[in-house]
């Protein structure tokens, strides 16, 4: 559904993006993730022809960015970061006017006014002034202005900067639900939103492309060596953590032991794999010791982790040659 | 065109529904109240004496009163100008809707026309109300009606191409007071470089003396319709507009 190709963006000082290639299949969302000044924003105004890129190419829904854009212009609904609202009209009028810019008309507008106005849960707020309404008001009529004309893509930035909790969950909610009829492509800083809403992510950093994966792989292989944490506990006496690591290290598979601490009786531990072994085993091994086995869970690495991973490494090579330029010859 | 229509309609309410509109109606009607005040106070004034003196002068309505008094309205024109077209495009980039007008299947000049015929309504909105003052001209005496359409006409094409600059003006900021003042002062400018022409007749003199609103203006307020003064409004107007659609392509290329 979007096909983009080397895409550049470049100002006259700094390259906003630089050779950005991604594709998005049909009925996905996808993530896209990137911190403050990454190029998101930028990278979605190409995509919306909002702005030509420099060099490279977009299309959507097979129609090029540059060639046809009053056409790509009526596949896409696009919500910029601050919804792009009239404070003195009210929600109905406005999405009317959306609308007709969109080329609806007639009983088609009305009916899709009515439409999205129940779907995007707007429609107590239809007769009030957009000035009035709250921000989570205000970014579902926004919602609802991008999906008005039906878009096979929708293109979503930060849609829930700003939001309290409970108004995020319900963006999020309602952004997953449109998921069937339209492909989106949604851009935030926030990692949690995007392991709980997207199915694929692409991470860019500095203008350029760090990752497009999906969610689960990223973790994997940021992961690289699996991982269990497991808490221990003895009923006669305190614990010999070494001997807990010892007995551990005997499991098949098992590489490493590390000792995390105590507390309140419970013993940390964090059992790591080159390869893979059987938590069953881990289990029956501390059992069969005579020890209490408390908790027995995967340490499973959050995006945020994979996140910073990924953004670091980019980060390192300029720091490297700070250094290098303050060693004298 | 349909778009344009769109745009238009969104354009004209939403001068309507803030005081804008009203507090221009107002304060023209006042002016333009006034200076019809002076000029028929003037003109009974003028008849007074005449008579006084025994030796009655040749009096005429289109000539005394409505003549001067479009002549200054024109230049009154150039203090509203300003207020009608300075939130236009600025407004729209402060608060960010220029991204739905530009991602939306739309074409600029669609969108550039819907904005400019908006003023150019609430503007001759502000001359329709004024209508009411010859009302007491048409009473009370029997002026001739021709001269003072075309007069009105006249100060429709000026507000079109002042409005026309000022649509511009306000493609280049996101704020309103900048581009309200820089539409001043070019209104201002628009007027004044007429002056020259009063002592100077070198050919630059020529040239500037040419480039007045005010100037052009002339001919209207008699009454006379001169191809000459009409066609340099609508070559105004062109130009006004096309520097604005020149300005919102490249309001892509920078942001």
């Amino acid at each position: 559904m979007i096909i983009v190709e080397e895409l550049t963006k470049r100002y006259a000082r700094n390259t906003a993006v630089d050779h950005i290639s991604f594709r998005v299949e049909k009925g996905q969302i996808v993530g896209f993730l990137g911190p403050n000044g990454a190029g998101k924003t930028t990278t979605m105004r190409m995509l919306t022809c909002f702005m030509p890129p420099t060099s490279g190419s977009a299309s959507i829904a097979g129609l090029d960015v540059l060639e046809h854009p009053m056409k790509v212009k009526k596949h896409i609904g696009y919500l910029p970061e601050t919804p792009p609202l009239y404070p003195e009209m009210a929600t109905g009028e406005y999405l009317q006017f959306v609308g007709r810019l969109k080329g609806l008309s007639g009983g088609e507008l009305k009916k899709r006014v009515d439409y999205v106005c129940e779907r995007c849960s707007v429609a107590d707020v239809r007769h009030k002034l957009i000035g009035k309404l709250s921000k989570g008001y205000r970014q579902r009529v926004g919602l609802a202005q991008a999906i008005i004309h039906n878009p096979d893509v929708l293109i979503l930035d930060e849609p829930t900067a700003g939001l309290d909790p409970k108004q995020i969950n319900e963006t999020r909610d309602l952004i997953k639900s449109l998921a069937g009829d339209h492909t989106i492509l949604l851009s935030t800083h926030i990692l949690p939103e995007v392991e709980q809403t997207c199915q694929q992510v692409i991470i860019i950093n500095k203008g350029k492309l760090v990752a497009t994966d999906s969610v689960q792989n990223l973790q994997n292989r940021a992961r690289g060596a699996v991982s269990v944490l497991v808490e221990v506990a003895s009923r006669s006496g305190p614990l010999d953590f070494s001997m807990v690591q010892k007995q551990l290290e005997q499991v098949a598979g098992v590489s490493r032991v590390l000792y995390r601490g105590s507390n309140s009786g419970f013993s940390s531990f964090e059992v790591e794999s080159e390869k893979s072994f059987s938590r069953g085993d881990v289990a029956r091994s501390i059992v069969n010791a005579g020890w209490d086995l408390n908790e027995l869970r995967p340490a499973a690495i959050s995006l945020e982790e994979v996140f910073l991973q990924l953004t670091k490494s980019e980060e390192k090579p300029p720091l490297e040659a700070a250094e290098l330029a303050g060693v004298p010859a | 065109m349909k778009n344009a229509l769109t745009i238009y309609r969104k354009e004209l309410r939403s001068y309507f529904v803030s005081p804008i509109a009203y507090l221009l109606l107002l304060m023209f009607a006042l002016i333009f109240g006034f200076f019809f005040w002076n000029s028929l106070g003037y003109f009974v004034f003028i008849g007074m004496e005449s008579q006084m003196r025994g030796q009655p002068m040749p009096m005429n309505i289109n000539e005394q009163i409505i003549r001067p008094l479009l002549s200054n309205i024109s230049v009154v024109g150039l203090f509203f100008i300003p207020m009608i077209t300075m939130r236009l495009f600025a407004e729209e980039k402060r608060s960010g809707t220029i991204e739905l007008l530009v991602t939306s299947p739309v074409r600029d000049i669609e969108v550039i026309l819907g904005k400019w015929l908006a003023a150019c309504s609430l503007y001759a909105s502000m001359l329709l109300v004024t209508f009411l003052n010859f009302g007491f001209l048409f009473k009370y005496g029997n002026p001739d009606w021709k001269p003072l359409l075309i007069g009105y006409l006249g100060l429709l094409l000026q507000a079109g191409a002042l409005l026309a600059v000022g649509t511009f003006i306000s493609t280049l900021t996101k704020n309103q007071i900048i581009a309200g003042a820089a539409t001043f002062a070019i209104c201002l400018l628009l007027w004044v470089v007429g002056w020259v022409g009063d002592y100077e007749t070198a050919m630059w003199a020529t040239v500037l003396s040419y480039m007045s609103v005010v100037t052009h203006f002339e001919s209207f307020a008699k009454g006379v319709l001169d191809t000459k003064d009409a066609v340099f409004y609508v070559a105004l107007i062109f130009l006004g507009l096309f520097f604005t659609a020149r300005s919102m392509e490249s309001l892509r290329w920078r942001s």
